[in-house]
C-alpha cells in the first residue's frame, strides 16, 4: 500500500486545503477516484463554482445533488472501481434554503425566513456564506451515512481561518440573543443593554436608516427558534473534523515560494487547532538530475544537433534546472516544517490535468508505493 | 480598448487562483508609474502578497511607496471601518464608543459580506480625487489585487447587495455610489489567466458572469507565464530522431527541450482558443519567468512587456 493510501485508510472525511491554483480540486478528485477504485463509496464535494471538478470527472454538470460518475467512463480510463464515485458542487443559496426548510420549527417561521429580504440577499450573493454551507453539507452527508468517504475540496481562502472557523462563526451569527434584543430597539430592552448600546443604537440608526434595522431585527427574530440546531450541528462538525480516527486533512501546494509559505502556514494552523494532518501533496514539481549542467554538454550537443539548436537546448536546460532548483528548495523548506510527516510529490506533467485520464496519471504518483517511487526516481 | 486600461481610475485584477494576479497587478502599477502616474496597488483579504514578494517590507494599512510613483496598501476591513465611522459620525470619541461596543463588534463580525463591503468602500475611497481621508493625496490609478474569479466577482458585487438590502438610508446611498462607480466608465476589469485548459475556461466563464451579474464588459485578459517558443516542430522531430543517443547529460537536456516544446505548443493552442472565444477583448501575453522568486526586478520586466502592449 502506498503511504498516502495508508494515511487515508479508514477515514470518513478527507479535507483538501491549500491556496488557489495548486491543483487542489484535481487532488481531491484524484483521491476520490483512487479510494473508489479501492472499493469505497466516495463523494467528492467542491465549493468552487468553476466547472473544474465536473470537467475532470467527465460529468456534464454537477449541482447541489451528488451525481455518480458513470462506471463505464471509469473503466474506459482504465479504472476498475469496485466502489462508487460521486460528486457534488455546493450551491450556497440552495443549501441555505434546504437547511431552513428542514430545520424551521414551523411553517410560519420557514416562510418568514425564506421571505426576509436580508436572508434572500445574504444567502445568495455575499461572499463568505459558502464556507458556512460547506460545513453544513458535510454534516448532513456524514449524518446520513450514504457514503464511506467524503472528500471536501475547500475554497481557496488565503486565510485558512475563514474556513476552519466557519461553524463557529455561523452559530455566533445565528445565536445572537442579545443582538435580537438590541435590534428590536425598544426602550425596555435597550436599558438592559446599558448606555453604550443605547448610544450605539442611535448611531446605527443614523448610519443605516431605521428600515434596515427593522429588517435585521425581523431576520434575527425568525432565526431565533433555529439557533440551537445551528449550534449543535456546528459543535458536531467541529468534533468530526477534530477526530483523527475519522477525519484527516491533506494540505495541497505547489513548490513555488508563495504556495510553500501558505502550506507551512496551514500546517501550523492545523496544529494549533488540534486538527488531524494526513499528508502534504505538492503538485507540479520540476526535477533535474543536478543544479549544474555538465561542462562538456555544449560541445556534445553541437555534434548531435548543430550549433544553432545546441545553443537553445543548453539555454533551455539551464532554465529548467533553475526551476528544478527552486522546487527543490521549496520542498526542502516544507519538509523541514513537516518533520518527517508524509510529503507526496507529483511531477509537473506535460499537459495540465483536466480529465479522467489525467487523474489516473496523477494517481500513479499520488499513490505510488514507495518501491515504485524509488524505481521511478532511479529511472529519472 | 486595452490602451484605456491605464487611463482608468480603478482597475480590478482577478483570475483563477495561482495564475499570478499579484504579479500582474504589481507590474500594471509599475507600468502606470513609469508613465508618470501616481499609482497604488491594493491588496485585499489580508493577503500581504506584495510585501512578501518584496521580502517582507511591511505594506500595511498605511499607504507605502515601493518605487517612484508606485504605492501599495493592504486593505484591512477593521481599519477601514474605523476610518469610515470617524468620517460619518464626525466625533472621534463617539466613533470609538461605537467601535468598543461588544454588540457592534459582534454584529459586524457576524454579518456575511461586511468585510467585503468595507474593503470595497476603502478601495472606492482611494480612487476618489477628493479623498475622504484628511490630507491624503489622490491617485491617478488604483489597482486592486482582487481575490480569485469566483470570490473576485463576489466582492465586486457586494455594494449592490447591500444597496438592495438597505433600500433607504445612508448605507443605501453610499453603497449605490460605490456600485455606480464600480460599474461606470472609470473602472476597468483585467482577468489574468494562464494558457492552460482550466484557467482559460475560468476566464471565459468570468467574462460571461461579469456581463450577466454586473452588466459590465471585461477590459482585457493578461495571459501570464507563456513559455517561449524555442524549438520549431522540425527541430523537435530532429531531436526525437536522435533516439536516445548521447550522454546522460545530453539526453536529459534534449528531453527537457522536447518537454518545453510540447508545453509551449499546448499553451499556444489554449491561447488561440482564448482569443477565438473572447471576440474583441484584447488578450495580452506575459512571458514565463524561470526565476526562483518574483520581486521588484521581475515586476519591472513584466511592466515593460505590459507597456509595449498597452
Amino acid at each position: 500500500m502506498s503511504a498516502l493510501a495508508a494515511a487515508l485508510e479508514g477515514r470518513e472525511v478527507v479535507v483538501c486545503a491549500g491556496p488557489g491554483g495548486v491543483g487542489k480540486t484535481t487532488s481531491a478528485a484524484a483521491i476520490g477516484l483512487a479510494m473508489a477504485a479501492r472499493g469505497r463509496r466516495v463523494a467528492v464535494l467542491t465549493i468552487d463554482p468553476a466547472r473544474r471538478l465536473a470537467d475532470s470527472l467527465g460529468l456534464e454538470e454537477i449541482g447541489g445533488e451528488e451525481r455518480r460518475v458513470d462506471p463505464e467512463r471509469l473503466s474506459a480510463a482504465g479504472v476498475e472501481a469496485s466502489g462508487e464515485l460521486w460528486a457534488a458542487m455546493l450551491d450556497a443559496k440552495r443549501t441555505w434554503d434546504e437547511l431552513i426548510e428542514r430545520h424551521a420549527p414551523d411553517e410560519r417561521t420557514r416562510d418568514a425566513v425564506l421571505g426576509n429580504r436580508i436572508y434572500k440577499e445574504l444567502s445568495s450573493a455575499v461572499a463568505g456564506s459558502q464556507e458556512y454551507m460547506a460545513m453544513e453539507k458535510l454534516h448532513e452527508l456524514h449524518a446520513e451515512g450514504r457514503y464511506d468517504l467524503l472528500v471536501l475540496d475547500t475554497p481557496p481562502t488565503r486565510n485558512a481561518l475563514d474556513f476552519l472557523d466557519a461553524p463557529e462563526r455561523l452559530s455566533r451569527f445565528i445565536d445572537s440573543r442579545s443582538l435580537r434584543l438590541f435590534l428590536r430597539g425598544n426602550r425596555g430592552s435597550l436599558k438592559l443593554l446599558g448606555r453604550s448600546s443605547q448610544a450605539l443604537f442611535a448611531v446605527l440608526r443614523r448610519i443605516t436608516g431605521v428600515d434596515l434595522l427593522e429588517d435585521m431585527a425581523e431576520f434575527f427574530h425568525s432565526f431565533g427558534g433555529m439557533s440551537e440546531g445551528f449550534e449543535r450541528r456546528a459543535r458536531e462538525v467541529n468534533a468530526l473534523l477534530a477526530d483523527g480516527a475519522r477525519t484527516t486533512f491533506v494540505v495541497v501546494a505547489s513548490p513555488a515560494e508563495e504556495a510553500v509559505d501558505e502550506a507551512i502556514f496551514f500546517r501550523r494552523r492545523l496544529r494549533e487547532s488540534g486538527l488531524p494532518f494526513g499528508a502534504a501533496v505538492v503538485n507540479r514539481v520540476h526535477s533535474a538530475p543536478g543544479a549544474m549542467a555538465d561542462p562538456g554538454l555544449q560541445g556534445e550537443l553541437v555534434e548531435l544537433v548543430g550549433e544553432n539548436l545546441a545553443r537553445r537546448v543548453v539555454r533551455n536546460d539551464g532554465d529548467w534546472r533553475a526551476l528544478a532548483e527552486r522546487d527543490r528548495l521549496g520542498l526542502e523548506r516544507l519538509a523541514a516544517e513537516l518533520e518527517g510527516e508524509l510529503l507526496v510529490r507529483v511531477p509537473d506533467l506535460d499537459d495540465d490535468v483536466h480529465d479522467l485520464d489525467g487523474l489516473v496519471r496523477v494517481n500513479e504518483h499520488l499513490f505510488a508505493s514507495e518501491t515504485t517511487s524509488r524505481r521511478r526516481a532511479r529511472l529519472a | 480598448m486595452s490602451s484605456s486600461l491605464l487611463d482608468k481610475r480603478l482597475v480590478f485584477v482577478t483570475g483563477k487562483g495561482g495564475v499570478g494576479r499579484t504579479t500582474v497587478a504589481a507590474a500594471l502599477g509599475l507600468a502606470a508609474a513609469r508613465r508618470g502616474k501616481r499609482a497604488i496597488v491594493c491588496e485585499v483579504a489580508q493577503q500581504e502578497r506584495v510585501s512578501r514578494a518584496l521580502g517582507g517590507v511591511g505594506v500595511g494599512f498605511e499607504e507605502t511607496e515601493l518605487a517612484p510613483g508606485l504605492w501599495a496598501i493592504s486593505v484591512d476591513p477593521q481599519r477601514a471601518m474605523e476610518e469610515y465611522l470617524r468620517d460619518r459620525i464626525g466625533s472621534r470619541r463617539l466613533s470609538e464608543l461605537v467601535l468598543e461596543n461588544r454588540l457592534f463588534q459582534y454584529l459586524t463580525a457576524a454579518t456575511p459580506g461586511m468585510r467585503e463591503l468595507l474593503t470595497m468602500g476603502k478601495v472606492w475611497e482611494l480612487a476618489q480625487l477628493e479623498r475622504r481621508t484628511p490630507e491624503a493625496a489622490p491617485y491617478d490609478i488604483v489597482i486592486v489585487d482582487a481575490p480569485a474569479t469566483g470570490h473576485g466577482l463576489g466582492i465586486m458585487r457586494t455594494p449592490r447587495t447591500f444597496r438592495d438590502v438597505a433600500r433607504v438610508g445612508p448605507i443605501r446611498r453610499q453603497a449605490d455610489i460605490i456600485h455606480s462607480f464600480v460599474t461606470g466608465p472609470k473602472t476597468g476589469v483585467l482577468c489574468v489567466a494562464r494558457p492552460e485548459e482550466m484557467p482559460v475556461n475560468e476566464t471565459l466563464q468570468f467574462r460571461r458572469a461579469l456581463e450577466a451579474d454586473m452588466g459590465i464588459a471585461l477590459d482585457a485578459v493578461a495571459v501570464n507565464a507563456l513559455y517561449p517558443e524555442r524549438f520549431s516542430a522540425a527541430e523537435a522531430a530532429r531531436i526525437e530522431s536522435l533516439d536516445g543517443r548521447g550522454s546522460v547529460a545530453a539526453r536529459t537536456a534534449l528531453e527537457a527541450a522536447l518537454g518545453e516544446h510540447a508545453r509551449a505548443r499546448t499553451q499556444r493552442s489554449q491561447l488561440r482558443r482564448l482569443r477565438r472565444e473572447t471576440d474583441d477583448v484584447p488578450v495580452l501575453t506575459l512571458p514565463f519567468l524561470f526565476t526562483p522568486s518574483v520581486g521588484l526586478t521581475e515586476w519591472g520586466r513584466l511592466a515593460a512587456e505590459l507597456e509595449r502592449s498597452l
